[in-house]
């Protein structure tokens, strides 16, 4: 009994004696009127109990991931002589930013079972079920290619520098059409494809400012800013008719 | 200078806005239109989503109507009866036209409706303008002048007559309330004052005399388009105003140049530049719908969650 015991400690051992202690360079992404992209530094450390294992050898992914939403993915084809949208199919949650890391090649990093069940890669952070169209996964493949065209979704292999198999580093750009809400930072410690540990934090993005009161307003009060849309509109008119007015007198 | 608009949510260039505002400006000085069937179509090119557009070009068009229908009202050449009941008219059809625009948009067709109304009414617009202009230019330099107008038609026939003192007129109410209704539902899907297709239909179709229908048609674009940014304001959230203050700026300041611009060319050569830039915009926008797109899918927001 004693002996099993001890066994399976010993087996848990490893799994558990390495964990991430992870930083990053702002917890807090402010959007102002003149935001224009951020970057995140983030950088973290393994502490571990025992000796460092050489074979496999450590590997890290770190992924920042944006509220998600559903999402419409509309598909044109030609009806009589021009485009226009014919199907489209519905993607139940799709993160509005998902930026993947990794530190060696993918195959390398992680295990497509381990993938699946912590939905690291693009693919299986997109949750698409009930879709009724055939080829739907063309649509799920669309919308990947076009957020990834907008630069919202990013796949960066190799970028994440560890050294030393105790510290490691990367920084991830994010851009400047960027959406509020909590982002969830995850790193996972994996060796021989298999996770070690995850750990999760969050940065929160919000607008700040007049971009925050502007939007709260627009949403809460829509009429008053409706009708301050309108005044100052009616006084810019009023305003140029005046000065035009004035140069010519 | 990167901006960030808070409900377009994108990022763009400051400058490129005002610059956008001053163009479109000068030309709406230049020709004394409004210049909305040009500025939304620029937005859409330049990434503002459709929607926001729409309904911030309507809160722009409010800033420079006003401004023109100042100097109209100081002339006394503002027929504020007739407004009247083209502006009846407007209204409704502003309502008709957001109630179409928010019903396309959850099905996804929004984006098609914007585009072809451009593309039809830019097309038929500009057309008519430049042949119009043509045939002018042709006429001057044989030294014939202009045929009289037709003074009865079908139209004085109708019922609900009522005298309009300014314009000289004494018309059913009828056809004034429909070109308001057809205006209004183009205010609120193209997000434009509907100038260039009132201006032309209180000439030929109502027999207003010239001098009174621009400040007449610029008083009830005030009204629809006001009424048409509350309507986006208040129910689709759309109407940015980071993006129609910049835009207003530049608008502004362009107006005032453009007026001097104009006064140096002639009536003819104005127009058919006009019709030339009408036909330009239309035929990029008609070459979006005809050749194949790049990328056939698109994003939308999901309905019913």
């Amino acid at each position: 009994m004693l002996r099993i015991a001890l066994l399976l400690c010993l087996f848990a051992l490893p799994l558990r004696a390495e964990e991430v202690v992870a930083g990053l360079s702002q917890s807090r992404i402010s959007i102002s009127t003149n935001f224009d992209g951020s970057e995140i530094l983030i950088f973290g450390a393994v502490k571990r109990e025992t000796e460092i294992a050489e074979e496999p050898p450590l590997e890290v992914i770190i992924t920042v991931e944006g509220p998600s939403k559903p999402v419409a993915v509309r598909r044109k084809e030609k009806r009589f002589g021009i485009w226009v949208n014919t199907d489209s199919v519905e993607v139940d949650a799709a993160p509005s930013f998902y930026a993947v890391a990794t530190s060696g090649p993918w195959n390398e990093v992680i295990k497509d079972v381990e993938d699946l069940r912590h939905k690291v890669s693009i693919l299986r952070a997109i949750r698409s079920v009930g879709a009724e169209i055939s080829g739907s996964e063309d649509f799920t493949d669309a919308l990947i290619r076009i957020r990834e065209g907008d630069t919202l979704y990013q796949t960066n292999i190799g970028s994440v520098e560890v050294s030393e198999q105790t510290l490691f580093s990367t920084s991830i750009q994010l851009p400047a059409n960027l959406t509020e809400g909590d982002y969830k930072a995850r790193f996972l410690l994996t060796r021989g494809g298999g996770v070690l540990d995850v750990y999760e934090t969050s940065i929160a993005v919000r607008k700040v400012g007049l971009e925050r009161f502007l939007f709260r307003l627009a949403h809460d009060q829509p009429l008053v800013y409706g009708l301050l849309s309108l005044a100052i509109a009616i006084f810019a008119g009023w305003s140029a008719s005046a000065v035009f007015r004035f140069i010519r007198n | 200078m990167q901006i960030y608009l808070p409900i377009a949510e994108v990022s763009v260039n400051a400058f490129l806005l005002l610059g956008l505002g001053g163009i479109v400006g000068i030309l709406s000085g230049m020709f004394g239109v409004g210049g909305g069937f040009l500025m939304t179509p620029l937005l859409f090119f330049i990434g503002i989503p459709p929607a926001v557009a729409v309904a911030t070009e309507a809160n722009q068009i409010v800033a420079s109507s006003f401004s023109g229908v100042l100097a109209h009202l100081r002339r006394r050449t503002v027929d504020l009866k007739m407004g009247t009941v083209l502006l009846i008219g407007g209204l409704i059809g502003a309502a008709l036209g957001v109630q179409i625009f928010n019903t396309l948009k959850a099905i996804g067709q929004v984006d098609l409706l914007v585009r072809l109304s451009y593309v039809v009414f830019l097309g038929i617009i500009g057309g008519l303008m430049f042949v119009e202009s043509l045939n002018a230019i042709r006429k001057t330099a044989a030294g014939a002048r202009p045929p009289a107008r037709k003074k009865h038609t079908w139209i004085h026939n109708l019922p609900f007559k009522m005298k309009f003192r300014t314009s000289g007129l004494y018309i059913s109410v009828i056809p004034p309330v429909l070109v308001g209704v057809l205006v209004g539902v183009l205010a609120a899907i193209m997000g434009v004052g509907g100038g260039f297709i009132m201006v032309p239909a209180m000439i030929y179709l109502l027999g207003m005399p010239t001098k009174v229908v621009v400040g007449t048609s610029l008083f009830q674009i005030i009204f629809v388009t006001a009424f048409t940014t509350l309507l986006h304001a208040t129910t689709n959230f759309t109407v940015d105003m980071v993006l129609a203050v910049l835009l207003l700026v530049g608008g502004v300041v362009g107006a005032q140049v453009g007026t001097r611009l104009g006064a140096r060319l002639k009536a003819e050569q104005l127009r058919i530049l006009l019709a030339i830039m009408v036909l330009a915009v239309c035929g990029k926008l008609a070459l979006d719908l005809l050749l194949e797109p790049s990328e056939l899918y698109s994003l939308g927001q999901a309905a019913g969650h």
